[in-house]
């Protein structure tokens, strides 16, 4: 009972200062300052179509390659604590999934995957990116995952593309350092036409390879997941 | 009448939904039940965060024939809210599987779900 | 005026899956509800010009994050029996 009542009073003391909150936000009419000069002077100095795309890759690209980090260290932990022995995993039974989730997956998974790159290819000029299409292409594996259990795929594999996408992004950063006027810099290559496919410097490369190392990362945190299932 | 605004019904959606999060995360005994309460947690923050980069009027941040190019800064929402939400996405997702996967760990030590029943830290 | 009926709309769905999902015994459902106020969340930030957010939530949110809780909770209940 005590419990109880100590749990509502939390609760009413975190509702009664969100509405504080609530009662004096009265909306903005103006973008801020920073806001008003990413939209206005982004074109001109990153060239990227959506802005959202400017502001994750260019302006704060450092905060991104964190992001990532984080997010390759939390598959890594996964990886480390549910890291069992595979050798009773052969012999195991496994339940044959049924004809329409096998042959639907077979049309499917390509076209993901295809949907997946179209995505993070064409981050700068439409909504989408990185972040979109790596989860659409690990929704894909996951998909032929359930599909197909019995079929093997080894971390080695996401391994392998998870880390050179990795490097690849820091090494771009530090050409940015070398040729142009900072960490990250996008003027390596040249801003390009507004608007086409091969525009706003660097941005679909970066984006590129963030969208191979977010989309191999939850594959492999779903992999991890998935795997030993009867280690009992 | 002019207080029920688009604005104003997301930010409350998002704060009642980071209320009935944290409801969840401190009233409930299953352990995948408290990380269900963290995650709907997340959502509501998120919700909030959209909600406050939105202007009346405005369209989204991408500059294509709608938004003239020039004027951009009068036409177009807060793009910095939406891409600070679109990585906490991302981590949140990380976080709920490493939460998940100490779950699995400590059923598998103690065979139960119940929090009631890890007492090892209390004295 | 139409979007501000669609957001009253979504919110009550929203609220109503959420306290679901919180308060439901079975886990299967509380799963499916969580996922749910992932997805109608996505709905909301399209209304709320944010396209980008749209498809990360609807991507991540309500696909893979169920999938993953499913995959834990077949876990549990495989070294159960």
């Amino acid at each position: 009972m005590v419990k109880n009542s100590f749990i509502f009073l939390v609760l009413i003391g975190l509702a009664a200062i969100l509405l504080n909150l609530f009662a004096g936000f009265n909306g903005s009419t103006e973008l801020g300052t920073i806001a008003a000069h990413y939209a206005s002077k982004g074109i001109e100095e990153v060239g990227s179509a959506n802005l959202v795309t400017s502001v994750v890759v260019s302006y704060r690209g450092l905060d991104t390659l964190g992001e990532v980090t984080i997010l390759f260290l939390s598959a890594a932990i996964i990886g480390f604590f549910l890291k069992v022995d595979n050798t009773d995993n052969k012999n195991r039974q496994l339940k044959y999934t049924s004809e329409i989730l096998n042959t639907a997956s077979q049309v499917l998974v390509p076209i993901m995957l295809l949907f997946g790159a179209y995505v993070f290819i064409n981050g700068h000029l439409s909504p989408g990116g990185g972040f979109q299409g790596g989860a659409i292409i690990a929704s894909g594996l996951v998909l032929m995952f359930i599909a197909q259990p019995k079929k093997e795929m080894g971390h080695k594999m996401i391994n392998i593309v998870e880390s050179v996408s990795g490097v690849s992004f820091v090494l771009l950063g530090v050409a940015g350092i070398l040729f142009a006027s900072g960490f990250l810099d996008n003027k390596i290559l040249s801003l390009g036409k507004f608007g086409t496919l091969f525009s706003a410097g660097i941005i679909p490369i970066i984006y590129i390879l963030v969208g191979l190392k977010v989309g191999s990362e939850l594959t492999g945190i779903a992999l991890s997941l998935k795997e030993n299932q009867n280690e009992a | 009448m002019e207080n029920i605004t688009l604005q104003n019904i997301s930010l409350a959606i998002g704060i009642l939904v980071i209320l009935i999060g944290l409801w969840g995360l401190l009233t409930q005994k299953n352990l995948i039940k408290i990380v269900i309460g963290f995650a709907l947690f997340d959502t509501g923050i998120h919700i909030v965060m959209v909600s406050i980069g939105y202007i009346k009027n405005r369209t989204a941040p991408i500059i294509d024939s709608a938004v003239d190019m020039n004027n951009a800064s009068n036409l177009v929402v807060d793009p910095i809210p939406q891409a600070l939400v679109l990585t906490a996405i991302v981590i949140g997702l990380g976080i709920t599987a490493l939460m998940l996967s100490y779950v699995l760990k400590m059923y598998q030590k103690k065979k139960s779900l119940d929090i009631t029943n890890y007492k090892d830290l209390k004295w | 005026m139409l979007s501000i009926i669609l957001a009253l709309f979504l919110g009550i769905l929203i609220l109503v899956l959420a306290v679901m999902a919180v308060q439901n015994k079975n886990i299967v459902v509380a799963i499916i509800a969580a996922g749910a106020v992932s997805l109608f969340a996505s709905i909301l930030y399209l209304v709320l010009a944010a396209p980008d957010v749209a498809m990360t939530e609807a991507a991540i949110g309500s696909g893979l994050s169920t999938i993953i809780f499913f995959y834990v909770l077949n876990k549990i209940k495989r070294q159960n029996g």
